[in-house]
């Protein structure tokens, strides 16, 4: 007989049972106490399966009648999403330098930090509608969401990838007494050239959805069209504004996977 | 000349890595330093460039201190400064030339280095020395598809393109296999003797110290307990040497402080 022992079980997840079970029972108490405490109204509900059935009834057959407005519509929000995004990478290379910790000094790295966490702590819809009180309705408010929505993302995802670069390329320009902005352009524009195309191509796509959005609480662009045609009840009009979106949006994804693909 | 005098490097609050080290290398010598890991090798050579702050000491070359110089001095006492290092510190993405031009980043404008401007003199400087070295045909290639001993050459250009007063080299073979570690060490000794440059080289590989250089310096736990001539390394500074462990050392001195 050998003691080998020919059982094994994997720890658990809390090594105290205690712990474990009181964790596990309270979350699911919570949901439950949740799940029933939160005013749902069903005969609303059902008031309102059937209004959705006459918005849907009216959507059908899509009309695509006014396809001048929606085309107008549609360049706006190209135009605003190519204009934020320009605007947003150009200020996100500076911002993703401040925020790397790796060559920004600490009191700079937390002001980048800051200054990326305010921009991806409110919804576009949210920074939209303050930027419509700031300087009215229109596509100018679009733009300027949409480039605090490209320096969340951009800015962030930038950042770390200048803390992964390999620092030996840095050091060798500081051995050879390069100054400061030569080093950033010598050692690590280029290695982080190939993230910051990717990203950029991404962003556009991204912004061209999120300016579809932005444009529901009167930031231009085809989102504008949207809100009106249902303002006025044109649910025909509406759906085909909605199938042309769908359609436009995965164009675009598709071209910028494959262009993202090729860059690698 | 490269003089170091009483040279302390301390990381942290925890025993020094350098302890009151001096070094003196003269002319156009090839010095190699050799210790096991850990003994301070590399931090003695990346203090001469400051890549490391000495806690103390002097490094004096050619007349210059460079312990106690900042910003634009302290960049114009790096390019005297030669380096080359064991992971070869290419820029991949970047052509052959661009990445030898990188060794004049110091002498030129930014707006010229980023508008690819360089000087004529530089770029003729450039061809002249990757036509020594072998590695001419591969001005527009990019670093990334060169191998290991063309990369390293390609560093050691960019280097010799500082126009440098001395070489350190912080093993730049032990990334490469056997027989182009001993022609890049052989390439070293001869552009020492072609530029009348002094080189001072770590190295793990004692056979390529004791074959190459003129000088050997042994290092263990960061004092020198050798310097001299190669055929004066015999079994027992060997022993000396590598006996021990860099960890064991650091127990004993921690002993004898108390």
């Amino acid at each position: 007989m050998s003691s080998t022992p020919d059982t094994w079980r994997k720890p658990p997840f809390i090594a105290n049972r205690w712990v474990r079970w009181s964790v596990y029972l309270g979350v699911i108490s919570y949901i439950l106490w949740v799940g029933t405490s939160l005013p749902v109204d069903w005969e609303r509900v059902a008031d309102g399966l059937g209004r959705a059935k006459r918005i849907f009834g009216g959507a059908f057959p899509p009309s695509f009648e006014r396809s001048g407005l929606l085309i107008d519509g549609f360049l706006e929000s190209l135009k605003i999403a190519l204009l934020a995004t320009a605007g947003g990478v150009a200020l996100s290379i500076p911002i993703a330098f401040m925020a790397a910790r790796n060559i920004a000094p600490l009191p700079i790295y937390y002001l980048g930090r800051a200054i990326i966490i305010i921009a991806r702590s409110f919804h576009p819809v949210i920074v939209a509608i303050i930027f419509v009180k700031a300087v009215g309705f229109g596509p100018f408010a679009g733009v300027l969401t949409l480039i605090v929505y490209s320096i969340g993302f951009v800015a962030k995802m930038l950042a770390e990838r200048i803390e992964e670069i390999d620092f030996g390329q840095v050091e060798a320009m500081r051995a050879a007494g390069a100054p400061y902005l030569s080093t950033l352009f010598y050692a690590i524009f280029p290695q982080i050239m190939p993230r910051q195309i990717g990203l950029s191509i991404y962003q556009l796509d991204s912004n061209l959805r999120a300016s579809a959005v932005v444009g529901i609480v009167g930031a231009g662009g085809i989102g504008a069209t949207l809100a009106n045609a249902f303002g006025r009840y044109d649910y025909d009009f509406a759906l085909a504004i909605t199938i042309v979106i769908v359609g436009v949006i995965l164009i675009s994804e598709g071209i910028s996977g494959v262009i993202r693909k090729r860059i690698g | 000349m490269l003089k170091i005098t009483d040279l302390v490097k301390r990381y942290g609050t925890g025993n020094p890595v350098l302890k009151s080290l001096d070094l003196t290398i003269e002319g156009e010598s090839v010095v190699s330093v050799i210790g096991s890991s850990g003994a301070g090798k590399s931090t003695l050579l990346r203090c001469i460039n400051r890549l490391v702050e000495p806690t103390s000491g002097s490094i004096e070359l050619n007349g210059t201190e460079l312990t106690s110089l900042r910003g634009r001095e302290l960049r114009a006492a790096r390019r005297k400064i030669g380096m080359v290092f064991q992971g070869f510190n290419l820029v991949d993405r970047l052509t052959v030339m661009e990445n030898v031009q990188s060794g004049r980043l110091g002498y030129i404008p930014t707006w010229a280095a980023v508008m690819r401007r360089y000087p004529k003199k530089d770029i003729r400087r450039a061809y002249e020395l990757m036509e020594r070295v072998g590695i001419a045909h591969y001005a527009n290639k990019r670093a990334d598809e060169l191998s290991g001993g063309e990369r390293q050459r390609v560093g050691v250009v960019r280097a010799l393109m500082q126009d440098p007063e001395i070489l350190l080299a912080d093993e730049p073979t032990a990334s490469l296999d056997p027989k182009t570690s001993e022609q890049i060490m052989g390439l070293l000794r001869d552009l020492a003797g072609e530029l009348k440059l002094p080189v001072l080289i770590n190295i793990h590989n004692v056979t390529e110290a004791k074959i190459y250089t003129d000088r050997i310096v042994g290092m263990r736990y960061g004092r020198i307990i050798f310097d001299d001539t190669p055929d004066k390394l015999d079994q027992e500074a060997m022993d000396q040497i590598y006996s021990g462990s860099p960890h064991a050392d650091r127990s004993e001195d921690l002993k004898e402080a108390s």
